[in-house]
């Protein structure tokens, strides 16, 4: 914010020699990067934390509260980007009340990057969703909710890439099937497409033809089911460029992110943080030139 | 413009200099943590003042008193059927026959709901509509489904089966001591096998929920778009006193 600020109001001059600086630093000394991945999941309106009294989470959550906690962790490391995994709306009056203005009013003052689209954000109708967009200031991500035919149709993009620190970071969203969860007369023409083919097809563009350093996924397809809908293990198995999977929709709590094999023997990490805002995900990645790169290849430490 | 264009010149050669040496990056580690969102981090105070106008007026309009109940209301407090499941079932039925006859001219005949639907009691006191977002907090909506006397029978038997206070409204199930049935009665007449019944229930079980699978033959569906929150609000407004009880209309003989 401060070093944003300080870009758009000092002269050109100031900035220039900065930023010239900053990268003949970098060239001669070739020191780690790290890129660090906050994210939410299944917040569902819940503005306020949680009273003390509450059976499950007292005293929990809250969006004053992870507004102090982002803006710390921007502090701490500037490379940071803030992602949601869907189900923004629903939950509490704030959301019955203003239709979820104040969530994504919020959203916006947190600075959130992107999210993706949970079937409970279509619960005003995919009017209701793109009423609120003017209140957005993140981009809404889906690559398999096909929206040709509805007022949603150019508002989302399928992916995302943010260059972080000279980091090319693909950030690409997944939807769950919306027949039986939601009603027809609320998504209306949204199509959804199988979201193993999409997520295959958008990952290759943005390791192949993009050159992204990071692929991620925000998907609300739920962390795992027994059947053989799909889900984020499931996934995770068959992607080969995805590093990180941020789930959603299962109001999974895990103890820590799962570590799963990809399609062509990888590790690839699967999270989710529960739901209802109490907890907040950070997953850090760090970068190293080729030289420096030890001959274990990625460890992951959680 | 001669300053911007030598300032431009030189920010383009000190670029250039530099990524002539720039390596390429590699991911070499990642780490991953969770971080519980509790009081030891401030409330940012932005936000609180930004949020303050819309949760005034959500409180100010949640919490004006709409009736009030004499007795504490619970879905426990009986065996087949409870206070709370009465006030509710009863409460759909008298809201959303009026919505369903002008849709089709017929009316229903009863109700069912789920127990687990109940999400909370009822204290004494006042009842405000925050009462009615206490008790259902889902936005399950009424959808009244036509059943023949075959898809009638698999629910009393599910029911019976079940042995939960489900809670029912507009019929009457009477089981003899040993759980066989004693009798049926729909809006006061004996249940009739051949007549198509209209039920009143929740858009959740309707798709499956609670394994209710007798609603999947239904005859005929209409929505009526009204959310039971809603249904419990506006029944809430409509009287002085909430004192449901718990009665005869799903008991086991003695």
């Amino acid at each position: 914010m401060n070093r944003r600020k300080f870009l758009s109001n000092t002269t050109s001059s100031a900035a220039f020699v900065g930023l010239g600086g900053l990268s003949l630093n970098s060239c001669f000394n070739p020191t780690a990067k790290k890129i660090s991945i906050l994210h939410t999941n299944d917040v569902h309106s819940h503005i306020d934390a949680f009273p003390k009294t509450h059976a499950n989470f007292p005293n929990l959550g809250g969006l004053a509260r992870r507004a102090t906690l982002v803006a710390h962790l921007r502090q701490e490391n500037p490379n940071t980007l803030l992602f949601d995994a869907g189900d923004i709306f629903q939950g509490t009056p704030y959301f019955n009340f203003y239709g979820g203005e104040l969530e994504f009013k919020l959203m916006s003052m947190l600075k959130y990057d992107a999210a993706t689209i949970g079937n409970h954000d279509f619960d005003n109708g995919i009017d209701g969703l793109f009423a609120q967009l003017p209140h957005a200031k993140f981009q809404l991500l889906s690559a398999n909710y096909d929206f040709k035919n509805t007022i949603m149709n150019g508002h989302t993009k399928p992916y995302e890439i943010y260059t972080v620190d000279a980091i090319k970071i693909g950030v690409y969203g997944l939807g769950i099937g919306l027949d039986g969860l939601v009603s027809k007369k609320l998504f209306k023409e949204t199509q959804y497409l199988d979201p193993f083919e999409i997520a295959q097809d958008t990952e290759r563009i943005l390791k192949e033809d993009e050159k992204c350093d990071l692929v991620i996924c925000l998907s609300h397809l739920g962390y795992e089911y027994s059947s053989d809908k799909p889900d984020d293990l499931k996934l995770a198995a068959k992607t080969k460029y995805t590093n990180l999977i941020i789930g959603g929709h299962t109001h999974t709590f895990l103890d820590k992110p799962t570590i799963v094999k990809n399609s062509v023997g990888n590790d690839i990490l699967v999270n989710q943080v529960g739901c209802f805002g109490v907890n907040l995900g950070k997953i850090d990645f760090y970068f190293d030139t080729e030289k420096n790169i030890s001959a274990d290849g990625i460890s992951i430490t959680i | 413009m001669i300053l911007k264009l030598k300032h431009f010149v030189i920010f383009i050669t000190i670029v250039g200099f530099a990524s002539c040496k720039q390596k390429p990056q590699q991911l070499t580690k990642i780490s991953g943590e969770q971080i519980e969102i509790g009081e030891n981090f401030k409330e940012d105070s932005s936000i609180i003042k930004f949020v303050k106008p819309f949760k005034n007026r959500i409180d100010e309009v949640l919490d004006s008193t709409l009736a009030f109940a004499p007795s504490y209301i619970s879905k426990t407090d009986g065996k087949l059927n409870t206070s709370a499941g009465n006030l509710m079932a009863d409460a759909v039925l008298a809201l959303s026959n009026p919505v369903f006859n002008a849709r089709t001219g017929n009316n229903i005949d009863f109700v069912l709901l789920n127990h687990g639907g109940i999400r909370s009691p009822i204290s004494i006191g006042k009842v405000t509509a925050r009462t009615g977002y206490e008790v259902m907090p889902f936005e399950n909506s009424v959808v009244v489904v036509g059943l023949n006397g075959k898809a009638i029978r698999e629910m009393i038997a599910y029911l019976i089966k079940n042995k939960t206070p489900h809670p029912i409204a507009g019929i009457q199930i009477i089981l003899n001591k040993d759980n066989s049935l004693s009798a049926v009665n729909i809006q006061g007449k004996p249940f009739d096998e051949d007549q198509i019944y209209y039920v009143a229930t929740s858009n959740y079980l309707v798709t499956g929920g609670d394994n209710m699978m007798f609603f999947e033959n239904h005859v005929s569906i209409t929505e009526t778009d009204y959310l039971i929150r809603n249904i419990m609000i506006d029944y809430f407004g409509k009287m002085d006193t909430i004192a449901p009880k718990v009665d005869d209309r799903f008991i086991t003989l003695d």
